[in-house]
């Protein structure tokens, strides 16, 4: 039996797992200091309106406060949260100050933090403080934000941050002679990502060193360090930010928020350390929402089923402030609407929209879950039509292998060109409906069986991965002969550490008993990092740990020559545990250098990974309580080179029920003044463990990636993307009697009973 | 979330506790266990100078079943009601209905007392209570004395007690064998509040018509409602498919429900017929 290099595609068990389960995880609240402050946020309840006054003496004099920060002590400028992807000059009068200062723009957002001995005092302190605001109209929708009528941003004169266009050939001349078009409006509901641990933060200000470590980040260490410095005017290298156990983040944990620098700057300005966690209303209401879009658009097909072109108008709602990663969802939504199709006329426009809200960022296939819905809706509609099989229809227009790589629509302003990079399409979607039994099933569709509808519907999706420019590792051959692996990735629940060990001792030779361990996220490990975010973080962070290994293995060579007194190109490792020389003279490794030896190594990339797949659901709908029961759902993608199959299926899933939460539930409901009502996770339904019982997750790696040396792409959100469109087409077509055509979501009950209520045909 | 600051008490005789209630000027509030409360507190919907815990209580504990009907103290907890399997008989739709209740860890601790107290107007015990036309027994400075359930909900999280006022127990008329009943509930999640639920039993003559109808709804109004108009349907007739049609059609006219964010009144409307339908179908099954 081989005992090295097979542990990448190996289903080993989580080597996190051990130290969770018996309850050694380490977040960021069961941290403690002495002397340490407790802060609390005192946040806008009006959506929009100009500040008149804060008043915080009788806060200030409650027993405990120590004291009370606004807009006034932060200095002249009040810093701005920056734009991490897309940094358009254009965003930039859009950008949010860490505290309001003049006005406040949503429900939620920060006016004065409350530095208090425990939490609950900081917190009574919150109802002391008196604000006056004077109410502006508030700006709930994106229609009304288009209006102009009420500005969030008076001396911009408009509500409109961008607009983004996706481009490819020639939408207007291919329209103008299609035998085919339809036209339709979708629309997905704001919904969030919600980890379950909340936010937090505890900064630690060394004022005779004059630095500062923060602990609880997560996800983008880096940038949020170069941001902070920035902002406090520090040297990045009088920075450090520790990565705790993180409990998950699905884009939104991590990213820089306003309190990334306010909990650092109270610190600072207090002298002491300062905590701060997140409650569950707050993060509701402040973390990043995402999902909530509209679009207008037009098919062009022959008759025969092939897809002619696509164009139309997409409209994203923003919320208050464009900030980190907001404009992500709107990109991908119009760069996404043709899925892994071949669409080869595209012309969709996106407007992304400022509203009176929590400003939106990523969350787990951003854009994609919305564009998904939208398009794999249209093309059921189109395949009922034009009277073809809804399989058949997707089989003719999904992209080839002979294809690849294959050009997807460009995006301007940024001409953000990109390509699918391999696999064949083709075979994920076989092997789904092999599993659902489609056939078999197909004959249940749109029956009536005991009291309940049956349904059956499939979806095709891509999911993109693997962002650059580069992620950078570092492996240390320790004195001892163990080797501890340091990566720029951040774990966000993921699995990393046990992914990382896998490739390390693989690309090592070695078992992997001898990696000590696997050392991410804090910015002290390795120079840059780029952390975790877009199915990056095995791909990027894999690359680069190949590199090390190869440095490492090289340098090991290097000083075994000297020792063994031979060149190094005639040292061989054997077992990454001893390093043999000519006539078979060998020295071990764990004697080598009394320091250890380090080497770093890297990956750059500009390309992106294609994961693709497809799902299919049977649902059973009793159509008068708008219920819908998922009988079974199958997703199966393609993710390239497998590391772990277990951690990827276990990714999967996770991912289904997710984005069966926003399909079925999820939802961020505002009233017209801008006030969200669904604060609590009593009113924001997500998914809990009896909810959908019946998922299968089938991973395949047929397919690596040609673009990097692992052979891997992206995973983990594969299972998200194509729920919402799939749900809806299964609950579409066991209405079918009733001409039902979901146009939104979620499928809640009224939404489904009012689907059902037409007669019967 | 943090709770807001309070003085705590946790009086071992109904007299004392029943004091401290008094003396608090209508500031101090009662916790049984406390799955209501505590969440208000953590909110700060309410911020009350004192707790009153009322686990040391002895008389409000303890299920009693007798020729008269089922007594439940105040301080039962879901789990005793599931637990217990006289109730299969003395009472299946109580047992039914709490079913129902919430999850696992707040059935360990969630009271009937608390229930009716708070008065949630998607709560199942007041619904029960509603239904089957129970008494409520409290204790307060003026003494003892019994509310009719029909006066004791009067809004949403609104009751007849008075700040002093401590519920002992609630008294549920007995429950004739033979009786035919059914529970119906729908909810968004397994151990959410209901979006609606129906409650119906109803007795047979020699001839198999139905008399001495209950139909009850709870999640469409802002309290738990009777509807006499559905029972009017059923007295007196023979419980077949068109009569359960026009029951389901009776109450669906009869309810009156308000959009909110988990569904539209139209909805609700419909929802309340088709739940009167269901429970009568297995009623009369
Ligand atoms: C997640 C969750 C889901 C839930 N789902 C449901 C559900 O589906 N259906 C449902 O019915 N309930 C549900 N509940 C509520 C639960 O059943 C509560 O336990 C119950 O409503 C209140 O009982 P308690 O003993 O916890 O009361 P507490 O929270 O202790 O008190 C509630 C109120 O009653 C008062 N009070 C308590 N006891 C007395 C007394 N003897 N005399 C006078 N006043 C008193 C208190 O002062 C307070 O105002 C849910 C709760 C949670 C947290």
């Amino acid at each position: 039996m081989r005992t090295v290099n097979s542990l990448i595609g190996s289903p080993i068990e989580r080597l996190e797992d051990l130290r969770f389960l018996r309850g050694r995880g380490q977040y960021v609240d069961d941290l403690a200091r002495k002397d340490m402050l407790h802060a609390a946020i005192l946040r806008s309840s009006v959506a929009h309106g100009r500040i008149r006054s804060i008043a915080v003496a009788a806060a200030r004099a409650l027993p405990g406060v120590h004291s009370v920060i606004t807009a006034k002590d932060i200095g002249n400028r009040v810093p701005r949260v920056p734009m991490r992807l897309q940094p358009l000059p254009d965003f930039e009068p859009f950008g949010q100050p860490v505290i309001a200062e003049t006005k406040v723009r949503y429900v939620g957002e920060a006016i004065a933090v409350v530095l208090a001995e425990t939490a609950a005092i900081a917190e009574d302190a919150l109802g002391l403080i008196e604000v006056e605001i004077e109410p502006l109209p508030a700006v709930a929708d994106r229609r009304a934000s288009a209006q102009d009528a009420s500005l969030l941003f008076e001396d911009k004169g408009t509500n409109l941050a961008i607009k983004f266009r996706a481009v490819r050939g020639d939408a207007a001349a291919a329209f103008a002679d299609a035998p085919y078009v339809r036209r339709e409006s979708f629309r997905t509901q704001r919904h969030m990502a919600l980890p379950l641990e909340p936010r937090g933060l505890l900064a630690e200000w060394d004022a005779a060193r004059g630095r500062l470590t923060l602990s609880g980040g997560a996800k983008v260490l880096f940038f949020n360090r170069r941001t902070l410095a920035k902002q406090m005017g520090l040297p990045e290298s009088a920075i450090e930010i520790v990565e705790n156990d993180v409990g998950g983040g699905f884009g939104a944990r991590g990213e820089f928020y306003p309190e990334d620098f306010l909990i650092p700057f109270a610190a600072r300005h207090t002298g002491r350390p300062v905590k701060w966690t997140e409650d569950r209303r707050e993060h509701l209401m402040c973390v990043n929402h995402a999902r909530e879009a509209e679009c207008d658009v037009e098919i062009a097909c022959k008759r025969d089923g092939t897809i002619l072109a696509l164009r139309g108008h997409a409209y994203v709602d923003v919320g208050a402030y464009m900030r980190t990663n907001g404009a992500v969802g709107a990109r991908n939504v119009a760069q996404f609407m043709s899925g892994p199709y071949r669409i080869p006329h595209i012309d969709v426009d996106v407007a992304l929209q400022l509203t009176n809200k929590t400003p939106v960022g990523t969350y787990r296939g951003p854009g994609r879950f919305e564009t998904d819905f939208f398009r794999e809706r249209l093309l059921d509609m189109v395949a009922q039509d034009l009277g073809l099989d809804r399989v058949e229809f997707r089989r003719r227009n999904l992209v080839s292998q002979r294809e690849m790589p294959y050009q997807i629509a460009t995006i301007t302003p940024f001409e953000s060109k990109d390509e699918f990079d391999s696999g064949d399409y083709q075979t994920t979607l076989d092997r789904c409906l092999d599993e659902i039994k489609w056939t078999e099933k197909s004959k249940l569709a749109g029956k009536l069986i005991d009291g309940r509808y049956h349904g059956l519907a499939l979806g095709c999706f891509i999911e993109g991965g693997a962002a650059g420019p580069k992620e950078s590792a570092r492996i240390v051959l320790e004195p001892d002969g163990l080797y501890s692996v340091y990566v720029g990735s951040s774990a966000i629940g993921q699995g990393l550490e046990t992914a990382f060990a896998q490739i390390a001792a693989d690309a090592l030779e070695v078992t992997i008993d001898r990696i000590r361990g696997v050392f991410h996220g804090s910015t002290c490990y390795v120079d840059d990092g780029y952390g975790a975010y877009h199915s990056r973080s095995v791909v990027m962070g894999g690359s680069a740990m190949l590199d090390a290994a190869k440095n490492l293995r090289e340098a090991i060579r290097a000083q075994a020559a000297q020792r063994l007194g031979c060149q190094p190109s005639e040292v061989e490792i054997v077992e990454g545990s001893k390093a043999v020389g000519p006539g078979g003279k060998s020295i071990a490794l764990n004697g080598l250098s009394s320091e250890g030896i380090s080497a770093e190594g890297a990956f750059l990339n500009k390309k992106h990974t294609y994961t693709y797949g497809a799902h299919a659901a049977h649902v059973a709908v009793d159509a008068k309580l708008g219920h819908v029961e998922l009988v079974d759902y199958v997703v199966v993608e393609d993710c390239g080179r497998i590391i772990n199959p277990l951690t990827v299926h276990g990714q999967a899933i996770g991912s289904v029920v997710q984005g069966l939460g926003g399909a079925m539930m999820e939802h961020l409901v505002y009233d017209q003044e801008g006030q969200l009502l669904t604060g609590s996770l009593a009113d924001y339904l997500i998914p809990t463990a009896s909810d959908f019982p019946n998922i299968r997750a089938i991973v395949m790696g047929d397919h690596p990636s040609p673009i990097n040396p692992l052979g891997a792409k992206g995973a983990g959100e594969g299972g998200i993307i194509a729920a919402g469109g799939v749900m809806a087409n299964a609950v579409a077509n066991a209405l079918s009697a009733f001409g039902a055509q979901p146009r939104e979501l979620p499928l809640t009950p009224t939404r489904v009973w009012e689907l059902a209520q037409a007669p019967r045909k | 979330m943090k709770l807001p600051p309070f003085d705590y008490a946790c009086p071992t005789t109904l007299p004392e506790a029943v004091q401290l209630l008094a003396t608090s000027n209508g500031d101090a509030k009662a916790i049984a266990g406390g799955q209501s409360l505590v969440p208000m507190l953590a909110f700060r919907l309410a911020q009350p100078s004192l707790l009153v815990d009322l686990r040391k209580l002895p008389d409000l504990r303890g299920i009693r079943i007798s020729a008269k009907g089922v007594t439940l103290g105040a301080m039962v907890r879901w789990r005793d009601i599931e637990d217990d399997e006289r109730l299969d008989t003395a009472h299946p739709l109580l047992k039914a209905a709490i079913a129902h209740v919430a999850h696992y860890q707040v059935r360990n601790r969630g009271t009937v007392g608390g229930s009716l107290a708070h008065a949630d107007p998607a709560a199942e015990m007041p619904g029960i209570a509603m239904t089957c036309d129970a008494e409520i027994a409290v204790v307060g400075k003026s003494g003892a004395h019994v509310i009719q359930a029909a006066d004791f909900f009067q809004g949403a999280l609104t009751t007849a007690l008075t700040p002093d006022e401590i519920i002992v127990e609630i008294r549920l008329p007995a429950w004739p064998a033979g009786r035919r009943w059914g529970f119906e509930e729908f909810a968004r999640r397994r151990g959410d509040f209901a979006m609606a639920a129906a409650a119906v039993f109803y007795d047979q003559d020699a001839n198999g018509k139905a008399h001495n109808a209950h139909v009850g709804v709870i999640g469409v109004a802002d309290r738990p409602l009777r509807l006499p108009a559905v029972e009017d349907v059923l007295n007196g007739r023979a419980i077949d498919a068109t009569i359960i049609a026009k029951a389901e059609a009776a109450a669906s006219a009869a309810v009156d429900p308000q959009d909110d964010i988990h569904a539209s009144a139209a909805y609700r409307r419909a929802l309340v017929g088709t739940l009167v339908e269901r429970a009568l179908k297995r009623a009369a099954a």
